[in-house]
């Protein structure tokens, strides 16, 4: 039988689908859980480097310990009885059904739509909460950044913030993941008395001690699109539209259990 | 080894380097380069995808219809791309996500085709097979090549390891911005290949 017969155009194409499919699923199927094993892996080390608990020496699931989980309706403020370790806010966000729609005057980090639910990190050592890590993401020049900011459990002031996925200049916006600037976050104040998101990038550097610089962060030079962008993802997240009403009750809630401890 | 195997085995390193000579697989060779290691995995990958499709082609290219080649090829090489990545994925992670969409794109290097095409379809599966070797070495080569510079001059550092003290972590060395970005490969294949042709001159082209 002569190769260009159609007979045998379609057993060889046919075969070879078929050989090629099952070495494709085969690997797919027998990697996939190193492959998820290394994706929850990344993702805390990342919400444990937002926080700036990243120890050298020290294994990520043993630091990880501290942090507990939780999946919260972000427009309540509540917490959730689902398990956030199968929860995907990018897929929810663009999912019609589990997505809220922005209002465009609102929308300061340009993401268009965002998930109904949220995880969030409590961050505890011997039940006491010290801490809070939430998942933010924004537009900058090019793309968009995805990061974790740890807040202490005063909810207002920043123990830090990183990105860990974004397609900025490197260089330039890419500093974003500069240790050193990402050093100054920490001690940073996010709201003002009014209850209003007022932290921000400024051009240039930040003097200590001159007032207001506890709401201020230095820009990245030569990138002011990237820095406009980190100025507004905070804006939106510590907003009401973000984690604001969740913030609010998790202070509330302390202040409570702080007075129950005076009564007793 | 006899010497058509040594030709097809190192030939394609400085004698008919697939990015020196045949400008082949550029794109890749840019977007990949800014670090060592980077540079290093993909230079695997793509040995490895080469050498395995060039030796699967060349296994059944007695069997190939003529008018579904080209498709053929694609899909083996679709395929062992896959499990290239699938492997990176699970335990080379950290490479494997700065990698990101360029382990997908070996798929269309043009250094893959151009070998199960060119040279596959007309020689035995152990020759495609060190044919395949061969190209990627000859990639590698330059890959290597330009992330040493870009690595060292970009961010002061080889393979991770700092070498230069960098002028913002309070060393002397101000990294050079442009290192870092893709444009600076060119600059750097530019370079390679005019050394290379100063010395092999049978390689210049004529004008």
């Amino acid at each position: 039988m002569s190769n260009d017969s159609i007979g045998k155009t379609l057993g060889v194409a046919f075969g070879l689908c078929l050989i090629c499919s099952v070495v494709v699923s085969t690997t797919a199927v027998k990697l996939r859980p190193e492959q998820t094993a290394n994706k929850v892996m990344d993702k805390r080390k990342n919400i444990l480097q937002a926080a700036g608990l990243l120890e050298e020496g020290k294994s990520v699931e043993e630091l990880f310990r501290q942090i507990e989980p939780k999946l919260i309706d972000l427009s309540t403020g509540e917490y959730l009885d689902e398990d956030p370790q199968n929860f995907d806010a990018r897929k929810a966000a663009k999912d019609s059904k589990e997505n809220w729609t922005i209002p465009a005057e609102r929308d300061f980090a340009g993401i268009k739509t965002r998930a109904q639910k949220a995880p969030v990190y409590l961050l505890k050592n011997e039940g006491k909460l010290e801490g809070v890590i939430l998942p933010v993401s924004g537009k900058g020049l090019w793309s968009t950044l995805y990061g974790f900011l740890a807040l202490s459990s005063d909810t207002n002031t920043v123990k830090g913030l990183s990105f860990y996925e974004h397609g900025e200049t490197p260089g330039l916006g890419g500093e974003v993941e500069n240790p050193k600037w990402k050093a100054l976050w920490p001690g940073k104040k996010v709201y003002n008395e009014n209850g209003e998101v007022v932290l921000h990038l400024t051009k240039g550097s930040v003097e200590t001690g001159t007032p207001g610089s506890e709401f201020k962060v230095d820009g990245l030079s030569g990138a002011t699109l990237t820095s406009r962008g980190v100025s507004q993802i905070l804006k939106f997240w510590l907003g009401p539209d973000g984690f604001k009403p969740f913030l609010e009750k998790l202070r509330a809630n302390q202040t409570d259990l702080a007075e129950v401890k005076i009564y007793e | 080894m006899n010497k058509k195997t040594k030709e097809v085995l190192f030939g394609p390193i400085l004698d008919n380097n697939p990015i020196a000579l045949q400008i082949l697989g550029i794109c890749s060779a840019l977007a990949v380069t800014s670090k060592m290691e980077t540079a290093l995995v993909m230079g695997v990958s793509v040995m490895l995808v080469t050498a395995f499709s060039s030796a699967a082609v060349s296994l059944i290219r007695n069997h190939i219809p003529n008018s579904i080649r080209i498709i053929v090829e694609m899909t083996i090489i679709a395929s062992l791309v896959i499990v290239v990545d699938q492997i990176l994925k699970a335990y080379a992670f950290s490479v494997s996500k700065q990698l990101s969409v360029f382990v997908g794109l070996i798929i269309t290097n043009c250094i893959v085709m151009g070998r199960t095409e060119g040279f596959a379809m007309k020689n035995t599966p152990g020759l495609s097979f060190l044919d395949g070797i061969g190209n990627g070495l000859g990639y590698s080569l330059i890959l290597i090549f330009v992330s040493i510079f870009r690595e060292l001059f970009g961010s002061g550092s080889l393979l991770g390891i700092r070498i230069l003290g960098l002028t913002r972590d309070g060393g002397w060395y101000p990294s050079n911005g442009l290192m870092l970005l893709p444009p600076s490969a060119f600059f750097l294949i530019g370079i390679f290949i005019w050394v290379l042709r100063s010395v092999k001159k049978n390689q210049i082209e004529e004008g």
